[in-house]
């Protein structure tokens, strides 16, 4: 069988002239390439170095016009602890977005978990420790029956996560009663709620506990994301699902994981939160879904899944606490610190849009 | 002809969608070291048998065997376990990661010791090597940089990305699902070099195509689907192309001893 089929002639008969064809690679492009191709090939292998750009020009330019109290280490130290809950929350939604979703239910499930840690901890007198633990096996539950819907019932996940932040926000009055939970009363049973708010001095500088947790639960994620195969499969997922299921990713169960994940970070960012804000009021952070998302876009994460880098939402998160503080203290009226943060989410998406075109 | 046993073998596939019967009492050989074309017209149950084989359906009824083991698989995922890989039309790669993250998608190599036990840290550096080994026996090399996202890629060479990924896991069967079918004429000559390069690694391979001139030219054996069921399996040598297109639409009656085999 083998020596017939090796004697056969190769190829067709009319691709005899295939030997003779032009065999140099097409080159007309690459002589023409100007600098914005350039600019668009090296943003598309490092989708991060927008947010590190927009970042970097905007802390000069608060500098410049706000002068040196924007520089003081207490200031920029200010910054990082103003953006520590929504830093965390761009966390988990980042998260979410790699895989193509969205979760609007983010701020639902950290306030709700911090209702139930306080509501535990406090009016039930369950020592603090296993307050905590309930809360985080709250969040988890709560992302694992988001997940659940995306995946089970095929739900997108805008209308399931729609869904369930206003099913968590109703719970979550319902346990609260609608009443904050004082400052003296998390300090006279449940000290250690608050302990993300401590600060320890660096130089003149304030640094809250709480800015550090979010600085490592960013790294912690960066690692999972890019040195594991786990991270590999979030990637194939929120790039191509059809793709990644034939490629042999359990794409279901990997979705239900991330979105536990994102539920186990938002209670994370619930204990923070008591400390940030000192007390647990079931009305906090009612935009914080938005906030998230708005830094997880400007952070360069694509809303079309598969790409940007989770060190992106910080920067982004960062971005907008930069701009926060600097118009601020430029004196300018805060209704044009959110005029601005809106063109950014624009400016951020079309960039995405533009590094998506990128060709060889 | 044949005196060996079949690699993979199926008896009786049934396979119904509701009121449409897909797969009726159809069988199935493929040999060792042999590429099989598979042919029918539109709507024959090739696609269904080709998944019943790779796992992406169940079918309701008959028996499928693998080196003469039975097996019944739930899913791609274990199909490819146990040695099927399946080179989908759509290729299944994800366009954002580089060629070496879709090569190993799924069956990632660890770091050793410490950090890839504990930390479950990739090790990058060996799926590189292997990747560019694998690509480089399949002579594919003329990618310059094998971390470069697939979408990045000409059509030929994505093609070829998918190819090697099946090839380079010691499997037993690669199922080629239309794999000229997108590519211009050169690209498909390389891709059918590539899978005769294949083929004479000893891997056996299944051809799903409608471009008869290249079943002809690389197809030891064709299996001629018609309503769901093998209609006969001819030799190339023996048939022209328009007999083998007037058996698969039913213009002509096959020969007795085709249709036995």
């Amino acid at each position: 069988m083998s020596d017939e089929t090796l004697s056969r002639p190769k190829g067709q008969d009319f691709e005899a002239s295939l030997d003779r064809s032009d065999k140099t690679v097409a080159s007309f492009e690459h002589n023409q390439k100007g600098l914005m191709d350039h600019i668009q090939k090296a943003l598309h292998g490092n989708p991060t170095l927008v947010p590190v750009i927009v970042l970097a020009l905007s802390v000069a330019v608060f500098g410049v016009i706000a002068g040196g109290k924007f520089f003081s280490a207490f200031n920029l130290t200010l910054i990082m602890q103003q953006v520590s809950i929504i830093g965390l929350l761009a966390a988990a939604q980042s998260l979410i977005v790699l895989t193509a979703g969205i979760d609007l239910s983010v701020a639902a499930i950290m306030v709700l978990m911090s209702v139930i840690m306080g509501n535990t901890a406090i009016s039930l007198g369950v020592p603090t420790f296993f307050a905590l633990l309930i809360g985080f096996a709250g969040g988890t539950a709560a992302g694992f029956l988001n997940g659940l819907m995306v995946t089970r019932l095929k739900l997108p996940p805008f209308i399931v996560t729609l869904g369930t932040w206003n099913i968590f926000y109703a719970l979550n009055l319902w346990l609260s009663g609608a009443q904050s939970i004082r400052s003296q009363d998390i300090d006279a049973s449940a000290a250690a709620l608050k302990f993300f708010g401590e600060a320890f001095k660096l130089g003149s500088a304030r640094v809250t506990y709480g800015s550090i947790l979010m600085i490592v639960v960013f790294f912690a994620l960066w690692y999972l994301l890019n040195k594991t195969a786990w991270g590999r499969h979030v990637y194939a997922i929120g790039d191509d699902k059809e793709a990644a299921e034939l490629a042999g990713i359990r794409t279901d169960r990997t979705l239900v994981q991330v979105y536990m994940l994102a539920g186990f970070i938002c209670a994370i960012a619930a204990w923070s939160s008591v400390g940030r804000i000192g007390s647990i009021s079931p009305q906090a952070f009612y935009e914080g879904n938005l906030q998230s998302i708005t830094a997880v876009v400007i952070g360069g994460i694509s809303l079309f899944g598969g790409r940007g880098s989770i060190l992106g939402a910080l920067f982004g998160a960062l971005i907008v606490g930069v701009f926060q503080s600097g118009l601020k203290l430029a004196g300018v009226d805060v209704l044009w610190q959110v005029f601005a943060v809106g063109w950014l989410i624009i400016l951020a998406v079309s960039i995405d849009q533009w590094i998506r075109k990128v060709s060889a | 002809m044949m005196t060996q046993e079949p690699i993979l073998k199926a008896r009786g596939l049934v396979k119904r969608y509701g009121k449409v019967t897909a797969l009726n009492n159809a069988d199935f050989d493929l040999y060792p070291g042999e590429i099989l074309a598979v042919i029918g017209d539109n709507g024959a149950g090739k696609s269904s048998l080709i998944k019943a084989i790779s796992g992406a359906v169940v079918p309701d009824e008959g028996e499928i065997t693998l080196e003469g083991k039975r097996i019944q698989f739930q899913s791609p995922l274990e199909a490819r376990d146990a040695g099927i890989e399946t080179v989908y039309q759509t290729l299944a790669l994800s366009p954002a990661l580089s060629i070496t993250d879709n090569m190993f998608v799924g069956r990632e190599l660890r770091k050793p010791g410490f950090m890839g036990k504990y930390f479950r840290m990739l090790d990058n550096k060996a799926m590189e090597a292997f990747a560019r080994e694998k690509l480089n026996e399949l002579g594919l090399m003329t990618i310059q940089n094998i971390n470069q996202a697939v979408e990045t890629l000409s059509g030929g060479q994505r093609q070829g990305v998918a190819v090697a990924r099946a090839a380079a896991f010691g499997s037993k069967v690669i199922i080629l699902d239309e794999p000229t079918a997108a590519l211009g004429v050169k690209e498909s000559r390389k891709v059918l070099e590539l899978i005769q390069d294949v083929r004479s690694r000893g891997i056996p391979i299944v051809l799903i195509s409608h471009n008869m001139p290249h079943v002809f030219e690389v197809a030891d054996r064709i299996h001629v689907h018609r309503l769901g069921r093998r209609l006969c399996t001819i030799n190339p040598k023996d048939y022209t192309m328009s007999d083998a297109v007037a058996f698969m639409t039913g213009a002509a009656e096959p020969p007795a001893e085709a249709a036995a085999a």
